[in-house]
């Protein structure tokens, strides 16, 4: 415990913006619990007389073209946006670690099937392969988290796989099988819980990639719809007005996603520092 | 050669994959698709009619290898939006989405490579940390958001770009001749230099939005390994034997360097391909993206399943293409495999 709080320290005091993505996450839960009651405005109250006006004290990030006032549709949108992505991340988490479990520890045809099942995802442009999912399974957010799920569960599941793979032979999983157990509390209560600090970093990594995902998604249409708050749908909804100059309609939203996705990948790399010093770039 | 067929035959497995997830993805349909293809006006006997032409009331192995005989033949189906065969939509738009694909590539290489390599020369300098901070930048930066932010700067704030809709300014240019498809190629070809211009003017924000994307796993790998490359026993060796930096920087570290980073080109060109879709929407390209864009709105599931088919076949055969570029580089991959 004292080597990982000294390496905190290190990796706090070494990489100043660890702490600043800690202080950004903070926030963005903040926003993601409490946003309805943060909010100025009610995110879907209309106002005829200000429409597209430019950020004011009124409304700090200006209104959008049915007078909506941003600042609060980008608070309030935090909630789905990032729970979009975190439900994404861990059930890949979940499902990757289990397939990739079985298939390190077998070996043998559960590898093979859950190995050929893995490359055949990754033979498809990723994106692409969301889309099509989405399209086939029904346009819904759901189907939108079902389909980042797909994507992300190769990446988790070679991972655990090949550090089940190096463990299954190690002296404390024998002595583990010795001792009577079978092989569902070996893995369970001797492999997973090693192998559960890279995966976090993993996690950690891959959040902002989902994020960005399902924000692409709405983006084009699929998932949420309006007047539902969030960031890459209010992007879309902004980008009529670039020609026009109304530039807030979409900057803050775009911001909002900058930083949620800056956050979690800066989080992960600090993650990494504290856990595994060896692989840092 | 050898090697060459062994990888080809490689592709198979992954191809038929590809098939088989694509058939299943329209067997998902929400609801029964021969009602939906019926229309609202059918009754029982209609819909069975409809069920019986489309080949769903048999069994689903049945039913595949129907949908694999239609591909060889190339019948991806028509489309319910332009009423044309899908195959024929897809290949006039190809042409486009490619022209962008390869450019955003050759962007993020050009600008990626000389920054790894300067980064990983100068570790902890200025050049360094802007490169560490380019890295995350551009891998935080959603791709339609870097193509509207563009978009504003460079059209509308300082008026330096073409409007961003689409290819080519149809007003003031016709295109050219199609040959390939690809305006700048084809204006060549027709020695219309006007056109090119024009064209290339249209491209550069397109795909410089879209490779900002690429950029960043470029330069972290190229970083890393040149990183890996200047610390390792031979790169010391010809320090000590007095052999110019400029050599011993390019033939003798960036040449090992050079194998991580074709590795890392397969994730690239999945973000590319992908991020294409977005880019073509923010800049009106007449690609394939856009098209699929529309289709995926108005539920043209042909068009839909044509799209993720023919975009995964383009990637298996980019990742044949980087597994033997990879084995020219270093011959040694040959034998770990």
């Amino acid at each position: 415990m004292n080597t990982l709080a000294r390496n905190a320290a290190h990796a706090f005091g070494e990489n100043r913006l660890t702490l600043v993505a800690v202080v950004i996450l903070a926030l963005l839960v903040l926003c993601a619990i409490f946003g309805p009651s943060l909010a100025p405005y009610d995110p879907l109250m209309t106002d005829g007389a200000a429409r597209l006006v430019p950020p004011s004290a009124a409304h700090p990030f200006g209104t959008d073209a049915l007078g909506r006032d941003i600042l609060s549709r980008v608070i309030v949108a935090a909630r789905l946006d990032l729970g979009m992505a975190v439900a994404a991340a861990l059930l890949s988490f979940v499902g990757g670690l289990a397939l990739g479990a079985i298939a390190g520890y077998f070996g043998g045809w559960p590898d093979r099937i859950i190995s050929r099942v893995m490359d055949t995802i990754m033979a498809f442009p990723l994106f692409v392969l969301a889309m099509g999912i989405v399209a086939a399974l029904g346009n819904s957010v759901l189907n939108v988290i079902v389909a980042t799920v797909i994507i992300n569960l190769p990446f988790y599941c070679r991972f655990a796989r090949s550090e089940v793979n190096v463990r299954r032979e190690m002296g404390y999983v024998e002595a583990a099988r010795m001792g009577g157990n079978t092989a569902l509390p070996v893995l369970v209560t001797y492999i997973v819980p090693n192998i559960l600090p890279p995966m976090m970093v993993q996690v950690s990594l891959n959040m902002g990639w989902a994020i960005l995902n399902a924000a692409g998604l709405s983006f084009i249409g699929l998932g949420v719809r309006p007047p539902t708050p969030e960031w890459g749908i209010m992007v879309s909804e902004g980008a009529s007005f670039i020609i026009s100059g109304e530039w807030w309609t979409f900057v803050f939203p775009g911001a909002a996603l900058v930083l949620a996705v800056f956050c979690f990948n800066l989080l992960g790399d600090g993650l990494r520092d504290l856990l595994d010093p060896k692989r840092r770039t | 050669m050898h090697f060459f067929w062994k990888r080809l035959l490689g592709t198979i497995p992954s191809l038929i994959g590809v098939v088989l997830v694509t058939f299943l993805l329209s067997h998902a349909l929400p609801g029964d698709p021969a009602a939906y293809f019926a229309g609202p006006a059918a009754n029982a006997t209609s819909i069975a009619e409809v069920r019986a032409k489309l080949g769903l009331d048999r069994s689903l192995p049945v039913q595949f290898l129907h949908y694999a005989d239609d591909l060889r033949q190339g019948n991806l189906g028509n489309s319910l939006t332009t009423g044309q065969p899908v195959l024929s939509d897809l290949i006039e738009r190809l042409p486009a989405s490619i022209e962008l694909t390869f450019f955003a590539l050759a962007f993020a290489v050009v600008a990626a490579l000389p920054l790894g390599v300067w980064a990983a020369t100068r570790p902890d300098s200025i050049v360094d940390h802007s490169c560490r901070a380019l890295v995350s930048i551009g891998a935080a930066f959603p791709t339609f958001f870097i193509g509207l932010l563009f978009v504003y700067l460079f059209y509308f704030l300082f008026d330096i770009a073409p409007q961003p809709l689409g290819r080519l300014n149809e007003i003031l240019y016709t295109a050219p001749p199609r040959i390939t498809g690809a305006y700048t190629i084809d204006s060549i070809l027709a020695g219309e230099w006007g056109v090119l211009r024009a064209s290339l003017a249209q491209l550069i924000l397109p795909s410089v939005s879209l490779g900002m994307f690429a950029l960043a796993p470029i330069a972290r790998i190229t970083r890393a390994a040149m990183l890996q490359a200047l610390g390792s026993d031979f790169i010391r060796t010809a320090r000590a034997s007095g052999l110019p930096t400029r050599k011993i920087l390019i033939n003798y570290a960036f040449r090992n360097a050079l194998l991580p980073v074709t590795n890392v080109l397969g994730m690239v060109f999945s973000f590319l391909l992908g991020g294409s879709v977005l880019i073509e929407q923010v800049y009106g390209w007449q690609g394939v993206g856009a098209y699929a864009v529309t289709a995926v709105i108005s539920s043209d599931y042909a068009a839909v399943q044509g799209f993720v088919l023919t975009m995964a076949f383009l990637y298996v055969m980019l990742n044949l293409v980087i597994d033997l570029l990879a084995t020219a580089i270093d011959p040694r991959v040959r034998f770990e495999s």
